[in-house]
């Protein structure tokens, strides 16, 4: 296995790009990237999406990607793991590279939600969950994580209130991404007044969706220097599953895979969570921020909020996380979300972050979640 | 319109009786049925089993924004039922209102419709879960 480096990173806006094709947005994004590496030509295009078919009607997506991105003939191909897509699709370039096969790979991300956005969008987002029997009850992806949130609360006696630090704290770090969907702060006060969608999930505990593509180019470490001055090097990758369904899960309020990918990921890496100085997790509700916290180590099981609390994932804080904006002002581009982390890891580490800059980050994690925690992905990334 | 039947007359046993299966090597009581025990990992051939259908609720939320094919029923509750033998269940619970649900509130189930493929197209009928009837 070779070390394999970071050399190059594009993005898009998140938002509503109606007059713009999935082709477009993907193709602007390995553009970019590919700008950014000096690369002209890569062996293989790895493309994370979930929706397309769904969607956009159009399958396909690694062949005509590749072709638009001006790199006909090339290896390419979709993966697919629901919300954990792109991170899918960024650990089958890492493998590309790591096992020698291939010498520069592109991953990018890409979704096109504002293609459909009634109820076949909400139809197609459930399809992450368990067709038999979860989704043939009527149950949309945002009731699945209100199921976990519900219990949770329960179980641990904690209120609503006590999961608004996520939300504000997101939005404050995503007013200074020019990248974000959402660029205003709110309140704790606008938090508690949100509208119901599913109780106890609220507007403000949700992300939105929107339209996006992100995408990375990776190397040997050995030859990184070659096409940059400021590589990452990948540190750690893992990805771990657990039952598709939340019924099926030994405790519907754990992460296991959360739990896994992270031990391997920080197993390869030789690091424990201390070490860690930001975390882009996947807060596309509430409540997964803190099951991922808690999952990572960074928090005892059922404290996960108080982290949010105590101020410990402010820019400042003991675990920064959401430094961008998160999937809650970022914006959550299902199948992109993997790759804005990971984008988002490298400007961090690279020193690219301007107002939402961590003074002397070496060592990023990103966790991106598939379903209501059945593909979870963790990567670790180290700069100099 | 009409060709998902096969996609949903495979699971009649299930949806219509609640029947999933018996580990022969660990006894444990596994719904929905699947090939490998969960408990044990036992790949041996599983009896079936009939559930009683007595549970209570685990945890339980309304959606309000329903997916394609459900926006009639909306708002509806689907919950999390924690079966007497042991799983958990997802599916609607009926015959009560959204907003007077409890965790640990005792249920039973039901058979009801599921969902409706449209005016010409299948319905899916299945298990939901009502409120405990206690004899009067």
């Amino acid at each position: 296995m070779r070390d394999v480096s970071i050399i190059g990173i594009g993005q898009i806006p998140v938002g509503e790009h109606w007059e713009k094709s999935l082709r477009h947005v993907a193709y602007q994004a390995i553009a970019a990237a590919m700008h950014d590496a000096n690369i002209e030509r890569a062996d293989a295009l790895y493309v994370g999406n979930m929706l397309s078919g769904e969607i956009s009607g159009q399958a396909h997506l690694g062949a005509l990607l590749a072709d638009f991105a001006g790199l006909r003939g090339i290896e390419a191909v979709k993966v697919e793991a629901a919300c954990a897509s792109g991170s899918a699709a960024f650990r089958h370039a890492y493998i590309g590279v790591a096992s020698g096969l291939q010498n520069i790979t592109i991953a990018v991300g890409v979704e096109k939600m504002t293609d459909d956005i009634g109820s076949k969008l909400t139809a197609g987002l459930a399809s992450a969950a368990d067709a038999d029997y979860e989704v043939i009850h009527g149950v949309s992806f945002v009731a699945l994580n209100a199921l976990i949130m519900q219990r949770y609360m329960y179980e641990y006696k904690v209120k609503h209130e006590d999961f608004a630090g996520f939300a504000v704290t997101a939005h404050a770090n995503g007013a200074h991404n020019p990248n974000a969907m959402f660029q205003q702060p709110i309140s704790q006060a606008s938090f508690m007044k949100a509208s119901m969608i599913a109780h106890p999930i609220t507007l403000l505990d949700a992300s939105p969706m929107g339209d996006g593509a992100a995408a990375v180019i990776l190397c040997p470490t050995e030859q990184a220097r070659e096409f940059s001055d400021n590589a990452i090097q990948v540190k750690g990758s893992a990805v771990a599953t657990d039952s598709l369904s939340i019924h099926d899960r030994r405790d519907p309020l754990w992460l296991h895979a959360g739990e896994l990918s992270a031990q391997r990921a920080y197993h390869q890496a030789n690091v424990t969570p201390a070490d860690i100085d930001f975390f882009e997790l996947h807060d596309a509700f509430t409540i997964m921020a803190a099951l991922s916290l808690e999952a990572c180590g960074f928090a005892e099981r059922g404290k996960g909020t108080w982290l949010a609390r105590d101020g410990e994932i402010g820019l400042q804080g003991k675990i920064p996380i959401s430094t961008r904006g998160g999937l809650k002002a970022r914006g959550h581009p299902v199948g992109a979300t993997g790759l804005y982390q990971i984008v988002e890891a490298v400007q961090q580490l690279r020193g690219q972050a301007d107002a939402n800059q961590i003074a002397n980050a070496r060592l990023g994690m990103t966790q991106n979640i598939g379903g209501s925690g059945a593909t979870i992905i963790t990567h670790i990334f180290e700069g100099k | 319109m009409t060709t998902e039947i096969a996609r949903h007359w495979r699971l009649n046993a299930q949806r219509y009786q609640l029947i999933g299966e018996v580990c022969p090597k660990c006894n444990g009581k596994i719904f929905p049925p699947r090939d490998v025990c969960p408990y044990c990992a036992d790949d041996h051939a599983q009896p079936e089993y009939k559930f009683s259908g007595q549970g209570e609720v685990y945890s339980y939320t309304t959606v309000n924004k329903a997916p394609e094919g459900y926006e009639e029923m909306a708002p509806y509750t689907v919950a999390l039922v924690k079966l007497e033998e042991g799983p958990l269940v997802t599916a609607q619970l009926t015959d009560v209102a959204n907003d007077s649900v409890s965790i640990g509130m005792p249920v039973e189930m039901v058979t009801r419709k599921l969902y409706t493929q449209g005016d010409e197209g299948l319905i899916v009928y299945g298990y939901k879960f009502r409120p405990h009837l206690v004899a009067a």
